[in-house]
């Protein structure tokens, strides 16, 4: 019996552990998952004293209403979210990328995100859970990761194996940008696309659907016409890309992806948007820009420098 | 060999072997698959075999496009690489409680369950390739005569175990999940297992595959 540990009084819709994912599995049908948004998983991480690549409570819209018991501990929240944090008979507003002290008998209300998807709880220590190929993500698909492979759920008790000695406050002034331009880099069917879908890919804006979920983003707009041939053998995918099934509406890939496909690939995410693009909540526009391989990389790199950055801050 | 190598996005690069698929071409994926993830190229992070093409995945915060590139054009996957590939048996239950496209299926091939049965099984297919949910191996090839095209709307739940066709494919559903093959029948074996972590998958690229019907009581007794 651990003396510390977490009461799942609401779960929230879609509430999972989430680690750096895991690697080398694509061949056996395995996706990466992990944390959608990385930057703010690691910030998490950093604002409560644990290594980077400890497992976090992710959430998206409505968040987990936690009852905690045990010994002094440090949580943070990243993300925009709207949370409050209880104490005996008062209840404060809690505030983003900011650590807070809780004891025996607290509350965290993640009540939800704020115009955007996916947000992150740490607690400074170590949970008890359970590490599949190196990583203890939930995959709902497969039921591969902690807590069977399923998401949490009311009247579940987490316990925690340890707490940081660490308990320093931290605090950073992180703001969440918000992009509507997310750009691609030209899919290996690019050509099995109309003159005129190819027009519409670039320069006409797509709603964020309902439907989507840690495996994809379904958009809605104009449809992309198919000239050449409405499948391809079925290969590959990575996160990012993005297929145009016969119905012309375009799916983007993320972490949860199936591993393969059949339909033709028009365009790929470049790693530099991907954070902020799966933030973007349904019946938001969104707009696809063309750029070329050196610049993704070179925007990429100034991206992850300027995470560096942020982390060394902290 | 590979004819193109391209970048798919700009954390992965896209061997293209051919447009065709069969077993020669897929055998040549499989062998650059295998010499690769043997060498474990620092940086690369997923490699993905299909019929004809191979997708290896980087990091892009330890390499890029040109180095992983340079390092795929100058490996020698010829050198004899031991594809380990094994034979399996399949059992099936093609009970009609399991087979929910059979009456499609007979329509669209124009054959008797008996013999569209018979062409199925005891015969050799070879894997590949696994993905799209874990562990889901495609294999081929089936005869000529038992070729059709998916469900035009896909189901929302296909039952785990499901063994299905679609073109010149059969494949098992290793968990339950949306899918728009032509159900034929059942397999009781856990064809992907996670709690095996060095090896979860029954079925590996490479690996021959045949069926051999069971009944629907052998089917319930399988696993006690």
């Amino acid at each position: 019996m651990s003396k510390n540990y977490l009461d799942i009084i609401r779960p929230g819709i879609n509430t999972t552990f989430q680690d750096k994912g895991r690697d080398h599995l694509y061949h056996i049908g395995i996706p990466f998952s992990g944390a959608m948004d990385n930057r703010n998983y690691l910030i998490a991480n950093k604002l409560v004293n644990n290594n980077l690549d400890s497992p976090v409570i992710e959430f998206a819209y409505q968040g987990p209403h936690i009852k905690y018991s045990g010994e002094k501990i440090n949580f943070a929240v990243t993300g925009d979210v709207i949370f409050s944090i209880k104490k005996k008979d008062t209840e404060i507003e809690g505030k983003c990328y900011e650590s807070y002290q809780i004891e025996n008998g607290d509350e965290i209300n993640i009540i939800s995100t704020n115009k955007s998807v996916y947000g992150y709880l740490a607690l400074g220590g170590e949970l008890d859970l359970k590490f599949q190929w190196n990583s203890c993500s939930i995959n709902t698909k497969a039921n591969i990761g902690s807590n069977d492979g399923k998401k949490l759920d009311v009247g579940q008790r987490i316990n925690l194996k340890k707490i940081n000695s660490n308990k320093d406050i931290k605090k950073t002034n992180y703001i969440n940008t918000k992009i509507e331009n997310i750009r691609v880099i030209k899919g290996t069917n690019f050509d099995y696309f109309s003159e005129e879908g190819k027009k519409i890919f670039y320069e006409k804006e797509f709603t964020v659907s309902k439907l989507s979920d840690r495996m994809g983003m379904r958009l809605e707009g104009p449809k992309i016409n198919n000239i050449l041939n409405t499948n391809i053998k079925s290969e590959g995918l990575i996160k990012g890309v993005i297929q145009v099934p016969a119905d012309g509406n375009p799916i983007i890939m993320l972490s949860d992806h199936g591993t393969i496909g059949g339909y033709p690939k028009i365009g790929v995410v470049a790693s530099v948007d991907y954070d902020r693009l799966v933030q973007i909540s349904p019946g938001s526009k969104i707009k696809f820009k063309e750029i070329n391989l050196s610049d993704a990389e070179t925007l990429f790199k100034l991206y992850e420098m300027e995470t560096q950055n942020l982390l060394s801050q902290i | 060999m590979i004819k193109n190598i391209s970048n798919l996005g700009d954390a992965a690069l896209y061997c293209d072997f051919g447009n065709e698929v069969n077993k020669s071409i897929n055998s040549q994926v499989i062998k650059y698959f295998k010499t690769i993830k043997e060498k474990k190229f620092e940086g690369i992070n997923n490699l993905t075999p299909s019929y004809n093409k191979l997708i290896i995945s980087y990091d892009l915060k330890k390499t890029n496009f040109k180095e992983v590139k340079n390092y795929v054009e100058n490996i020698n996957a010829e050198v004899s690489i031991d594809i380990n590939s094994k034979k399996l048996e399949i059992p099936v239950c093609c009970h009609e409680s399991f087979s929910m496209d059979i009456k499609r299926l007979e329509q669209i091939l124009k054959l008797s369950r008996e013999k569209i049965l018979e062409n199925f099984l005891n015969k050799e297919y070879f894997c590949y390739m696994t993905g799209f949910i874990a562990g889901m191996p495609f294999l081929g090839d089936l005869d000529e005569n038992m070729r059709a095209q998916r469900l035009e709307t896909p189901r929302v739940k296909v039952p785990k175990g499901s063994v299905a066709l679609t073109e010149q494919f059969a494949n098992i559903y290793t968990f339950e999940s949306p899918g728009g093959w032509n159900i034929l029948g059942n397999t009781p074996l856990d064809v992907f297992d996670s709690s095996k972590e060095d090896k979860p998958n029954l079925i590996n690229p490479g690996d021959t595959v045949i069926f051999k019907e069971i009944t629907l009581d052998q089917y319930k007794n399988y696993n006690e």
